[in-house]
């Protein structure tokens, strides 16, 4: 017996145990009608209050979000800000050392120059020549009597002394004026170096202005970043995102190269571990090549950290200078070494290579291309070697975009995050009112299926109500 | 204290044990060669890929060439057997030693008057158990057809096979197979039964072109 025939009511005729079945079906239905709305109403409602409910809770949980991404987007611009602000006080503080420490030496050396100048002024001071004293004595001589003879030759006399006399002069003027030339052309150095001192001053004013200039703007996109402006938020968001997808594609060529720097080192690290030995599924030597690389990147982390150029760890920051130089110093050296480590698993590498070919040339029987192969092959062992020295200092640098990426990323995050709870929260509210739609669709496809006796309970008070109305206007009537 | 110290012994331990299976991950190869009657002549062939595996085996797998002869059963047999060193500089050394070997006995081989390819079998599971390598496999460089000695005992013995691959190299067709070509793939034909019903994988690679197919994975 199929469970088909349990519904079979009269045996043999399936099409009137299906009406009997559609009947019965749809009296239980008309008579459920109330209660069925009721339940199918009271479950919509709840149904679409309970999305409304998750959705604002929701909402509610992103706005916090929001509000937390925004103050560690903020915080992590303070922090920037206020980086740059000290590297450019520090800038300031080494160029006011650097250039204003010169001022006294600067100042004392101008002074001496004035000074030189004002005693050489002096000295090349013209000195207006005597007056010839013969002049009066002529003036008395010659209104004493014309026509005295003597007096013919006194003048003459005074005629000559004063022509000698005028030469005299003349030339101890010309000596003078030479003296004073020379003394003039050894003012022109020192003017020179006044006025170069006096640019040089110009000079670093101008550089300091510079600064401050510089400071003034970082300082007010500081006061921006204080007072929580929307200017601000949308700055460092959008410098966040770029910061991310710059720092991504930056540390995705480095992995590119951990990746070259890997497979340089990975086969002969099987000289030194072996190449048949397995930890967790993984060959012994290749998990020894990628700790050496981990372990560089490392160094070169803490490298970065103890110059200070980057900031991962609080702790190296916050170190005393000394330690932290000579961390510096110990990280370089234990990059020194793994780079030249590096240097010779590339050179064993090639060695290893060489091997192979010539053990596979004499097992083909091709040993004169093995030979062929190997003229050149001083160049690829070269190159080989200068890559495992130089991947693992360039690999340092990794830090710098680490920490771009560490930082962005938490905005990043934050953004996507938001994103992600503000379309669950649509689709919470989309499905709360499909819900109630749903609901009062469902109540009315119910009564769709009922429409039978709902037409006859219909058509039954309507000819009640005409009966009733015929009864009453009898009775007004009579 | 004492917990971390017991998650570090845990770790140490579960590290060990991870370090611990080198076996599981190596290759054995066993190889059969016929030295019977004029199949001698073809050793050449079967040099060309000695040295193909050698080139493609890695530190840490282990390979072993034995003849077939009248009485197969026996270590004696073996005319090169070799488990590379981890080390890659050792193990090409250990291959030029092994290919040496095989030169010097391909130089002074004498050909044998019957093929007891069973008990070469044998031998090759006793050997390949022995080192438990991760992927076992068996080939055999041969016509295929078992002739025994009288008094040799071989037929009723069931291969235990489970987990080889044996391959059937170079089976080249006897005279007879040509005037009844049903003899070559019935020979065939019952080396698979046998072999498949040890629980080993049975194929036959005659074109030597195709060698790189032993080493696929």
């Amino acid at each position: 017996m199929s469970s088909g025939d349990l519904f079979l009511l009269v045996p043999g005729a399936p099409l009137l145990s299906g009406v009997i079945w559609l009947v019965v079906g749809v009296a239980l239905l008309y008579l459920a009608r109330s209660g069925a709305h009721q339940a199918i109403a009271s479950a919509s409602r709840l149904l679409h209050h309970a999305c409304k409910l998750a959705a604002r809770s929701i909402l509610l949980a992103e706005q916090r979000l929001k509000q937390r991404n925004n103050e560690v987007l903020l915080a992590a611009g303070r922090e920037a800000a206020e980086r740059i602000i000290e590297r450019e006080f520090e800038r300031i503080d080494a160029s006011v050392r650097r250039d204003l420490a010169e001022y006294p030496a600067l100042q004392r050396q101008m002074s001496d120059a004035i000074t030189r100048l004002e005693q050489d002024y002096h000295a090349s001071s013209e000195v207006p020549p005597e007056p010839p004293a013969w002049a009066k004595v002529v003036d008395a001589v010659a209104k004493i009597a014309p026509k005295e003879p003597v007096v013919g030759e006194i003048l003459e006399d005074i005629h000559d002394s004063m022509v000698r006399a005028q030469r005299t002069a003349i030339e101890q003027y010309r000596n003078d004026n030479s003296k004073r030339h020379r003394i003039l052309s050894r003012m022109m150095p020192l003017w020179r170096k006044v006025a170069r001192v006096l640019g040089e001053m110009d000079k670093r004013v101008t550089r300091l202005l510079e600064r401050s200039t510089a400071i003034d703007r970082h300082m007010a996109s500081y006061e921006d970043i204080l007072n929580r402006s929307p200017r601000a938020e949308r700055m460092l968001s959008s410098s966040s995102l770029t910061q991310f997808f710059i720092a991504g594609a930056v540390l995705a060529v480095a992995i590119g190269g951990a990746i070259i720097n890997f497979h340089l080192i990975a086969r002969p690290m099987q000289e030194m571990v072996g190449g048949s030995s397995y930890i967790m599924g993984y060959k012994a030597a290749n998990i020894a090549a990628l700790v050496i690389i981990l372990v560089e990147v490392a160094m070169g982390l803490f490298l970065m950290e103890s110059l200070r150029i980057t900031r991962l760890f609080p702790i190296i920051a916050a170190l005393d200078d000394r330690l932290r130089v000579r961390m510096a110093w110990v990280a370089f050296l234990f990059l020194l070494a793994l780079a030249s480590i590096e240097a010779g698993l590339a050179f064993m590498r090639e060695k290893l290579s060489q091997d192979d070919a010539s053990l596979v040339a004499s097992l083909v029987g091709g040993q004169g291309e093995a030979a062929a192969v190997a003229a050149n092959v001083w160049i690829t062992t070269a190159a080989q070697m200068g890559m495992g020295f130089i991947l693992p200092f360039a690999l340092t640098f990794v830090a710098i975009p680490l920490e771009s990426f560490v930082h962005s990323s938490r905005t990043v995050v934050g953004l996507v995050a938001q994103g992600l709870l503000r379309t669950l929260a649509f689709l919470l509210r989309l499905s709360g009112n499909i819900f109630r739609h749903g609901g009062n669709m469902l109540i009315r496809v119910y009564d769709l299926i009922i429409f039978l006796p709902l037409w006859v309970e219909t058509y039954l008070q309507r000819r009640r109500r005409t009966t009733t109305e015929s009864v009453l206007a009898t009775e007004e009537s009579s | 204290m004492k917990r971390l110290s017991l998650w570090l012994t845990a770790v140490v331990a579960l590290l060990l044990s991870a370090c611990s299976d080198e076996t599981s991950r190596s290759r054995g190869v066993y190889m059969l060669l016929d030295t019977s009657g004029t199949y001698t002549k073809e050793l050449d062939k079967a040099q060309q890929i000695i040295n193909f595996v050698l080139a493609k085996l890695e530190p840490g797998d282990s390979f072993a060439v034995a003849r077939i002869k009248t009485g197969s059963f026996s270590e004696k047999d073996i005319i090169a057997r070799v488990t590379f060193d981890g080390q890659p500089s050792r193990a090409n050394q250990q291959k030029r030693q092994f290919r040496e070997e095989i030169d010097k006995f391909v130089a002074g081989v004498k050909p044998s008057a019957y093929t007891d390819i069973t008990g070469g079998l044998l031998q090759s599971i006793e050997y390949l158990d022995e080192k438990n390598p991760g992927r076992k496999t068996v080939l055999i460089f041969s016509d295929m057809k078992e002739e025994l000695a009288a008094g040799y005992v071989r037929e009723a013995i069931p291969l235990q096979m489970q987990g080889y691959e044996v391959v059937a190299l170079n089976v080249s067709k006897l005279r007879s197979d040509n005037i009844d070509p049903r003899e070559y793939s019935d020979r065939l034909a019952y080396w698979r039964q046998r072999i498949e019903a040890g629980g080993g994988s049975w194929r036959v690679l005659n074109d030597l072109e195709r060698l790189e197919a032993l080493f696929l994975d």
